[in-house]
């Protein structure tokens, strides 16, 4: 444990006022990433994704993750704070978090930082995140770009915390020093109880995320935006974003064309069912 | 494991790193975690596992990230493998981050193609975008090497069940501090059944449904196929299915042998997330849709007449053999 999690001052809080619940502090990782309607093409020399032209928006799970760091803090008072790795233009999404409600951002912008994996992300993110007090971390259940689905778990193991991943249900229990959640597995739901303070990976069906307002859009410009260096971290260059990587893509490609194939014909839609069931049958014998 | 039976993705991957260990001369080997595997554990030779490591107990009855974790990561630091595979199930998914995460070593998640390079050191394949684009991943020397593999798309190896398996039990002692939270409830949801990701068939509904009361008849045809029903994300959002059944960049990525995609139009964040599966079909009454494109098979036509007849095509097909 690194024992940052509660300062003495917040402890002393806590014990003062004991018949009320204690605020929290909540953290929210997020990233900028791609929109889903994009098409996403590689260079055309294969080395990196072609982003000309490409919208950005708020990762689709983190904003699961921002809006129920949200309505934790509607309910027991407390501080969100978003923090993302990430270019000059990841700002946008942390805008959009703060517009959203958000208190405050730190935004890791080095670029030192980028072009690494999920391990110098997870790195970066648990330096930045030893140094704050938290009672509770949220994320995304994985990046719809990368696709990795590990920053959260990693995290969790670098800041010696617990990480459920893929929830669908937060509730505060035991006075707030437990979280009972529903984790989505095959075939069902996991209801856990976890102690507090700990990570939580949101995934669909956790809740439906609020837009952001116009007074909260312009409430937001104002709000503290911290940009965090390499060098405020403590991280050198070779543990961080490419040069730190223990993964590295050397080739992009895309996936095969698939040929549009038979249109089945027939008077009717009975026909034209028999017909598509012997296809499977005896073309592709896939039934 | 599911159910007191190995996943098929398990066989799959032994298949494809068994070629691997023969080329680096070194021996492949399984690991099990669970309340009580040790019997299914020499029928892994079959598929050309030479050891099985079996670690089991009652702190392994039902997942946790804790448990699983520490007993993989303190056999891992043991017995020094180069080469780490994992399901890209949901469980497998979770335990090979939080094991990438405490050995400090590299992961490349839900691989479609895995092998080595000249140097004998792991290489894979990957979608990236939900499979709008595919990225060839290599990894820094830290061993070991680890990838989680998608289920559906290796294919199974010839089983040889002359071959057995040496089990080796591996006593692992798990605490609470070790696992650290409290499982206190399941909750089924959708019968118990198998995972879109895993699933060899699937019956597809999309906003042509119209409505959550006429996807009974895409249950009727998943059973009589064999299959499980998923949705299009219009078809979620409009509340008609649970999210778990969601197909598409922000639902699940998809594989299986036949796709049945049903009153789906085809949005580029849907087809990415089923474009890799063996044989599409695609119903709906707007020829002009875009599935259409990707569909081995189209029928242009009133879904709610094609189905109920194809179920009983394939009723009576299932009869006759």
């Amino acid at each position: 444990m690194t024992g940052h999690h509660r300062c003495a001052k917040k402890a002393l809080r806590y014990n003062s006022q004991s018949l009320r619940r204690e605020e929290m502090d909540i953290l929210v990782c997020l990233k900028q990433v791609p929109d889903t309607e994009a098409d996403i093409r590689p260079t055309s020399d294969m080395t990196a994704i072609d982003y000309t032209g490409v919208k950005f928006i708020v990762n689709v799970y983190d904003e699961y993750a921002v809006e129920e760091a949200l309505r934790v803090r509607e309910k027991v008072g407390g501080k969100v704070t978003i923090v993302s790795l990430g270019p000059d233009r990841a700002v946008e999404a942390i805008r959009t978090a703060l517009a959203m409600g958000a208190d405050e951002a730190v935004h890791l912008n080095d670029p030192a930082l980028l072009d690494g994996d999920a391990y110098t992300t997870a790195r970066a993110l648990a330096k930045a995140i030893e140094g704050m007090s938290y009672d509770l971390i949220f994320c995304g259940k994985q990046a719809i770009d990368d696709d990795l689905a590990q920053v959260g778990s990693i995290l969790g193991e670098l800041l010696g915390l617990q990480t459920v991943t893929g929830i669908m249900k937060f509730e505060l229990v035991d006075d707030g020093k437990k979280a009972r959640v529903h984790r989505q597995v095959e075939g069902g739901m996991d209801v856990l109880e976890v102690p507090l303070p700990a990570i939580f990976t949101a995934t669909k069906g956790l809740n439906e995320p609020r837009y952001p307002s116009l007074p909260g859009i312009m409430k937001a410009k104002k709000k503290p935006l911290k940009t965090v260096s390499l060098g405020d971290l403590g991280l050198s260059e070779e543990e961080v974003g490419a040069k730190g990587a223990l993964t590295k893509v050397v080739r992009y490609s895309l996936p095969p064309m698939r040929q549009a194939g038979t249109i089945i014909e027939g008077e009717t839609p009975e026909e034209k069912a028999s017909k598509l069931a012997k296809a499977l049958r005896e073309e592709v014998k896939v039934i | 494991m599911k159910d007191g039976a190995v996943k098929k993705v398990a066989y799959e991957i032994l298949g494809a790193a068994k070629k691997m260990a023969e080329q680096k001369g070194e021996p492949l080997c399984a690991v099990m975690i669970g309340k009580d595997v040790e019997g299914l554990a020499p029928g892994l030779g079959a598929y050309g596992a030479e050891k099985v490591y079996v670690i089991q107990g009652d702190s392994f009855a039902r997942y946790t990230t804790g448990a699983f974790t520490k007993a993989l990561c303190d056999l891992v630091k043991q017995e020094q493998p180069s080469i780490l595979l994992f399901g890209a199930s949901i469980n497998g998914k979770d335990l090979s981050a939080r094991a990438s995460g405490r050995l400090g070593v590299g992961l490349a998640t839900d691989c479609t193609e895995i092998g080595l390079d000249e140097a004998g050191n792991l290489k894979v394949k990957r979608p990236m975008f939900a499979g709008k684009v595919y990225a060839e991943v290599v990894f820094s020397d830290r061993k070991p090497q680890m990838a989680s593999v998608r289920p559906n798309v290796l294919g199974l190896p010839e089983a040889d069940e002359s071959r057995k398996a040496e089990v080796v039990k591996v006593d692992v002692q798990v605490g609470p501090d070790d696992i650290g939270l409290e499982v206190v409830d399941f909750v089924e949801v959708g019968g118990g059944k198998i995972d879109l990701t895993e699933a060899e068939i699937i019956v597809s509904g999309g906003r042509g449904m119209k409505g959550a009361e006429n996807f009974k008849i895409l249950e009727e045809l998943a059973e009589v196929l064999g299959g499980v029903v998923g949705a299009s994300r219009a078809a979620v959002d409009a509340g008609w299915r649970p999210q778990s059944d969601q197909v598409g960049q922000s639902g699940k990525v998809v594989s299986p042998n036949l796709y049945i995609a049903c009153g789906i139009s085809g949005a580029i964040q849907h087809l990415a997330g089923m474009g890799t599966s063996k044989v599409i079909v695609a119903i709906n009454k707007d020829p002009e849709a875009p599935i259409f494109k990707k569909a081995d098979y189209g029928v242009v036509d009133d879904l709610f007449k094609v189905v109920p007849a194809l179920t009983e095509e394939v009723r009576k097909l299932k009869a006759q053999s």
